[in-house]
């Protein structure tokens, strides 16, 4: 699977958000969610979603070796990393999340949960495997 | 408490101070949230005959135990203060993007009281809370002010600004959130003009604290798949509410002419197709809602370019049929207007179709305004007239307090189309010839508003003609909705889709933990039903059975055209739906709930104020 995305269906109601953080920490909060959804209004008046397509650009800047690639999915070892940001700093949609609660930064580990639940499939599974619930 | 940040913010403008208290744990047994912590709070905090515009009276905000959470439509806020357009319970619901962001900053409720000294904001960003020098921002749009905040403080602030109309008192001025979202009805925002208000900023980051987070993630996501499957989940949302537009017309209940008629020979040029086809812009979703009602548009004209979230259906009725401005572009243009002035376009439209059929009678002459005159269809009539009310202009200065003291200033018979109840403009649906959605007017607690009981349906299929069964109907459509309005929820899934009420116990369950059916959950709203009857039973002199009758109009004329041509409804009528819905409600028949019911509904403690009443 490798997200992607069709912004102009988004309708900004941030279900990917919320999906996201109650599946990867137990918790009701959408401002965990390994993803941005940016509202650009009054004018032009659209959303913008950015999502991680696994690109490795912050496996790339990890000084120690703290994100690593399986299957094609990079995914971030907490107990490896240092905190120091670089990653986030260098992701070029902006989808490694710093959150004031969480020690480090927060990545897409691409399970695909967004892409069942958006109800827009603004989001989408550019290889066609996963598809929207009922699709 | 699952489902609750577990905070109260009390916020005193007049000494510049806050407290952060916790959440009563009574309050919520009894209240559940939203809704009904509005009113109770209304009830304990403001002191009875407070002055609706003075330092006294209090703003309640309140999002739901739901809000916030994994399920579809939970992104509402109650807003509630004692209303200046009424002088009794007053609420007005938002959604966008706020309510959930309250959560997240770690508020179950926000009381402002006091009065600033000059114009401020208040800041929230969770913990850390300020009142910040709003003086820039006093004299911008409500839109406008939005724009500066976020500029300011980032776009992860959810807002809420008022505009002009807020500030100068307008009776009906609303509440601006999320670029096109309104808490528009009973005249909160005027409250907040009095308060030297201007604007409330929200950021938060923390969870909402779930009783059992898998439950809530399986269970939410079954409801958004159901929400999936409905054939309304692809069907009705392209044209959101603007869809029903053409039926409404079909069944001869769009207001039209300043409620002369319930027909508009031109609806096709104003409803959901005109819309989508020539101004969309995008969908636009309140949080979590997979059904965006929200039609973001762009009309452009040699006039004017703008912007607009809407036009949604109760504005097409009031701005579109009833000035009979009868093209979608100038009707979009009329409500960034009034959206920008911060005027609720609800009573806005409806405001200025009395003014305009005022001048057709002569109660409103040329020289009253300034040589100018006012033709129902005239779009530029009609936003002159919104910026006249909007600063209390001239005549403006009359029709900012709404029509029914607009019309006790005109007289000559003027009361008699003023279409309000309680002192609350009609919204968009005529009902001389739908007894249910009449009787939901009538009695609705804040006024003539349709979000209490949306019967008109119910009347269609039963049969307009038929009286039996309506007053019980009502009744409990008035425990449904605004129960919706308790948990902080949007009814769209619900009305639209005809998504399950079942699914909401579940739910509930799994967020708060507390094991509690559907109609259990209807006991507490019934609870609420009564005690906002009551708070305005304590507010106005003689408030009961005379504040809930329609206008002349809907008694005596018949509709003169259209598919309900000939239907009003005589007072005797009028009359029976009366005393069949007290009786349904054990309430007596001037309208005071009795000593029983106000027991058997655990409000005991308002006896002691109702019972000197019903003396």
């Amino acid at each position: 699977m490798r997200l992607e995305t069709e912004s102009r269906l988004c309708s900004g109601c941030k279900v990917c958000l919320t999906i996201c953080a109650l599946s990867h920490f137990r918790e009701n909060n959408p401002k965990k969610g390994a993803l941005r959804v940016e509202s650009k209004f009054p004018t032009p008046g659209v959303f913008q979603v950015h999502v991680c397509n696994q690109c490795g650009a912050c496996a790339a800047v990890c000084p120690v070796e703290a994100i690593r690639e399986q299957g094609g999915v990079f995914l971030l070892d907490r107990e490896t990393c240092v905190s120091c940001m670089a990653c986030v700093e260098e992701c070029p949609f902006g989808v490694l999340i710093v959150h004031p609660s969480e020690p480090v930064p927060i990545k897409c580990d691409n399970c695909g949960e967004c892409v069942r639940y958006c109800p827009r499939e603004a989001i989408l599974d550019g290889e066609g495997s996963v598809k929207r619930m009922g699709r | 408490m699952n489902g609750y940040a577990g905070n109260i913010l009390r916020v005193n403008l007049t000494d510049r101070t806050h407290r952060i208290l916790p959440l009563p744990e009574s309050l919520v047994r009894d209240f559940i949230g939203g809704r009904g912590f509005v009113a109770k709070l209304m009830w304990d905090e403001i002191p009875p005959g407070a002055d609706p515009l003075g330092p006294e009276n209090k703003i309640i905000v309140a999002p739901g135990p739901l809000t916030g959470a994994f399920l579809p439509g939970a992104g509402k806020l109650e807003w509630g203060a004692k209303s200046p357009a009424t002088g009794g319970y007053g609420d007005s619901n938002i959604g966008g993007h706020i309510a959930p962001e309250i959560k997240y900053a770690g508020f179950d409720a926000i009381i402002i009281e006091g009065q600033a000294s000059e114009p401020v904001y208040l800041y929230i960003n969770d913990f850390d809370i300020e009142l910040r020098c709003a003086s820039h921002l006093w004299g911008q749009g409500a839109l406008q002010c939005e724009t500066t905040l976020k500029a300011e403080l980032g776009e992860e602030f959810q807002i809420c600004t008022i505009g002009p109309a807020g500030e100068n008192k307008v009776l009906f001025a609303c509440i601006s959130h999320d670029f096109g979202r309104q808490a528009g009805r009973t005249g909160i925002a005027a409250v907040m003009g009095s308060k030297n208000l201007k604007a409330m900023a929200v950021h938060g980051t923390k969870a909402i604290p779930l009783a059992d987070p898998a439950e809530t993630l399986e269970v939410g996501k079954q409801m958004f798949a159901a929400c999936f499957a409905k054939p309304g989940f692809e069907e009705w949302t392209p044209q959101g509410t603007a869809g029903v537009t053409n039926w409404v017309n079909e069944v001869g209940a769009f207001p039209t002419r300043n409620f002369t008629s319930g027909f508009f020979p031109k609806y096709e040029n104003i409803n959901g197709e005109a819309l989508v086809s020539r101004i969309k812009v995008t969908d636009k979703a309140c949080y979590g809602c997979p059904i965006p009602c929200g039609k973001y548009s762009r009309v452009k004209k040699p006039a004017y370019d703008v912007y607009v979230e809407g036009p949604e259906y109760e504005t097409i009725a009031l701005i579109g049929g009833n000035t009979e401005i009868d093209n979608i572009e100038d009707v979009a243009y009329a409500n960034y207007i009034q959206d920008e002035l911060g005027l609720d376009s609800i009573s806005g439209g409806n405001v200025v179709g009395f003014a305009m059929e005022c001048f057709e009678k002569g109660i409103i002459q040329s020289d009253m305004i300034g040589g100018r005159i006012l033709r129902f269809g005239s779009v530029d009539d009609f936003v002159w007239l919104s910026q006249e009310i909007a600063y209390r202009r001239g005549i403006g200065n009359i029709l900012a307090d709404g029509v029914k003291k607009a019309s006790e200033v005109f007289g000559q018979g003027s009361e008699r189309f003023a279409i309000q109840v309680k002192g609350l403009e009609w919204s968009g649906y005529e009902a001389r010839h739908a007894p249910a959605m009449m009787l939901s007017y009538m009695t609705a607690d804040v006024g003539a508003h349709h979000n209490r009981s949306w019967a008109i349906t119910f009347d269609v299929a039963t049969g307009r003609d038929k009286l039996e069964g309506k007053a019980k109907r009502v009744t409990e459509l008035q425990h449904i909705r605004p129960l919706f309005d308790m948990l902080c929820l949007c009814r769209l899934q619900w009305v639209e889709l005809g998504f399950e009420l079942e699914w909401y116990p579940k739910i509930f369950r799994a967020v708060t933990g507390q094991k509690r059916s559907w109609d259990e959950l209807l006991e507490f709203s019934e609870r609420v039903w009564n005690l906002t009857r009551c708070y305005s039973l304590r507010e106005i002199p003689g408030f009961g059975r005379s504040a809930d009758y329609p206008p002349a109009r809907f008694m005596e004329e018949p509709i003169p055209d259209g598919p309900t041509a000939g239907k009003y409804m005589p007072r005797e009528v009028i009359d029976r739906l009366l005393d069949e819905y007290y009786a349904i409600r054990g309430w007596d028949q001037r309208g005071i709930p009795g000593a029983a019911k106000l027991h058997n509904v655990g409000l005991e403690f308002a006896e002691a104020t109702i019972a000197p009443l019903r003396a």
